[in-house]
């Protein structure tokens, strides 16, 4: 029970902070769609090659970039980690009887949170470019799930890197190195069909993959629940481990006090 | 009965024995001092006291509580102010104060009313509202010591409450300190590497040195340990134990030699005592720079009990 009044204080507290940067307001919000906006008319004809299960890239593309942009938000929320750690507000929590679960915890959800904010933004703007859901409703809560999971998953290992760490020149580099390849060896921007071999093979384990083919599933016709409810599942497992890792990684910051 | 006991703590961090068997207790509304000059292991013992870091051995209790095995019941009672803040300071005053009430447990009524109560306290009210990244040093103390307070804690800890203050902020900060352990009824430990801190702020004192108490007294009662006044003669040429020889004969027995030519004696009644030692040293044909006289101070004691200059040994850590 501490845990959670204690998780949700701490979650309130990142967030009012966030708030009073308006700028970082507009990049969160501003960023989804550069990115939909620019692949969309990159890539547009790309479809013509086939495998795509519909003619309009973008309606192949927003799903994925929803899953794209919480997986990259979820690779810096370490940093806000490393923040409280140098200055030492995480210490100052350890010397009252506050909830130590809370503290990765609360950075793990508020993580989360963004993700789940910025991903109705872009589906808004996917449906003023003519992105039609095929299942509705329950389709758009699938693709904002598959984001809070894929965001949840990558912010335990953002968080555990960050406590071992404990420097930001370290996580900017682990955030580059691993960012662009999981990006690259997935279906976010391109049929399976138009990968080579072993790309495709190495997409299976893609735990970015995964998130970006429920919520493709849920957008295009033939939709088959099954598939959607594995890949959730399977993310929901790697959540749980990568935020049993985090929690590790903080107790072995405990003791190194 | 005594609110903190600490009994023969050690720590080691690596080849660093940062605490080499720490013993000592301090009464139910004392304030207490540790003295000593940074790296001495006064920052350490406090973070084992408020449950932060885990001794190798040895055992400490605070409030009944044992340290190592009853943390969260020491984190009830204790406030706890680091060295280093640890305030958001992307939050206002205020937005800190209840956060930090609320990880302490504390209902929403009676965390808004102590929240005004404290603010008004440290004197910080108008600034309650304000992102403490435009606190000024001294308030940005404040609203560090309202934090350690709000949840009426028994134990006060305050680690260098003083450290990064100007003079005059710090003397105001003295004040504070002193009305505060009245107004809340508390038991204050605080460590300090300022020797006049721990002269006006503390009832007792510690002064510790690499990892050890050397000494433990009132600071009156520790000073009036060293008999007489100090004095400092420095010599233009090094001829230290010429100069020596000298002053035992005329009963200033010398006690430590600084720097290889600053000799000095403690002599009963410094002042009538002065010029026949000047004499006696041009006497013997020593040549003397400078003679000062001073008062037993903290300085004093620090030096007497561990051989060491207390400033030389502060920069050098």
């Amino acid at each position: 029970m501490k845990t959670i009044t204690d998780t949700w204080f701490m979650i309130l507290r990142q967030t009012r902070n966030l708030m009073r940067e308006p700028i970082w307001i507009a990049l969160i919000l501003i960023q989804p769609m550069v990115w939909l906006i620019l692949y969309g008319q990159l890539f547009k004809n790309v479809t013509r090659l086939g495998g795509f299960g519909t003619g309009s890239y973008i309606t192949f593309l927003a799903p994925a970039i929803v899953v794209m942009n919480a997986f990259f938000g979820a690779t810096w929320s370490g940093m806000s980690m490393i923040y409280d750690l140098d200055h030492k507000i995480v210490e100052r929590f350890l010397a009252t009887p506050g909830s130590r679960l809370a503290i990765v915890l609360s950075q793990i959800v508020r993580s989360a949170l963004t993700a789940a904010i910025q991903a109705i933004v872009i589906l808004l703007v996917s449906l003023a470019l003519g992105v039609r859901v095929h299942t509705g409703a329950v389709g758009w809560l699938v693709i904002i799930l598959a984001a809070i999971l894929v965001n949840s998953a990558f912010a335990g290992v953002s968080q555990a890197i960050a406590l071992l760490t404990r420097r930001e020149a370290t996580m900017i580099a682990v955030a580059n190195f691993i960012g662009l390849p999981l990006l690259f060896l997935s279906t976010t921007m391109i049929a399976r069909a138009q990968m080579p071999g072993w790309m495709q093979t190495a997409a299976k384990f893609n735990p970015v993959d995964w998130g970006v083919k429920a919520a493709r599933e849920v957008v295009l016709p033939g939709t088959e629940w099954g598939t959607v409810g594995l890949y959730l599942l399977l993310l929901l497992g790697l959540t749980a481990l990568t935020s049993a890792w985090a929690t590790w990684t903080f107790r072995a910051y405990q003791r190194s006090l | 009965m005594d609110a903190i006991v600490v009994n023969d703590l050690r720590k080691r961090y690596g080849e660093v024995q940062a605490l080499d068997g720490v013993s000592f207790a301090v009464s139910e509304g004392e304030v207490f001092g540790l003295l000593g000059p940074n790296g001495a292991g006064k920052s350490t013992t406090v973070r084992t006291l408020v449950t932060l870091t885990r001794a190798d051995s040895g055992s400490a209790s605070v409030a009944g509580h044992d340290v190592a095995r009853e943390h969260n019941a020491v984190r009830r009672v204790i406030g706890y102010v680091p060295q280093d803040s640890g305030v958001d300071e992307l939050g206002t005053g205020r937005e800190n104060l209840v956060l930090q009430g609320h990880v302490q447990g504390m209902k929403r009524r009676d965390l808004r009313s102590r929240t005004n109560e404290l603010l008004e306290l440290v004197g910080i009210s108008d600034a309650a509202d304000r992102i403490v990244k435009t606190y000024s040093g001294g308030m940005r103390r404040r609203l560090d010591i309202a934090l350690g307070l709000v949840h009426r804690p028994r134990v006060l800890f305050l680690d260098e409450p003083t450290t990064g203050l100007d003079p005059e902020a710090r003397v105001v900060m003295w004040e504070e300190v002193s009305r505060l352990a009245q107004a809340e009824s508390l038991t204050i430990l605080l460590t300090t590497h300022y020797l006049e801190e721990a002269d006006q702020l503390a009832d007792r004192l510690a002064i510790v040195s690499q990892g050890k108490v050397v000494v433990e007294g009132t600071p009156a009662g520790l000073k009036a340990g060293l008999r007489g006044d100090a004095v400092h003669i420095e010599l233009e040429n090094g001829a230290v134990d010429d100069a020596k020889r000298v002053l035992s004969g005329v009963g200033a027995s010398p006690e430590q030699v600084l720097e290889g030519r600053t000799i000095v004696s403690r002599v009963e009644n410094g002042g009538r005592a002065l010029p026949g030692i000047i004499s006696a040293l041009e006497g013997a044909g020593i040549p003397v720079a400078s003679v000062s006289l001073s008062r037993p101070s903290l300085d004093d004691v620090y030096l007497h009990f561990t051989g060491r200059d207390f400033a030389a040994e502060d920069r050098a850590a």
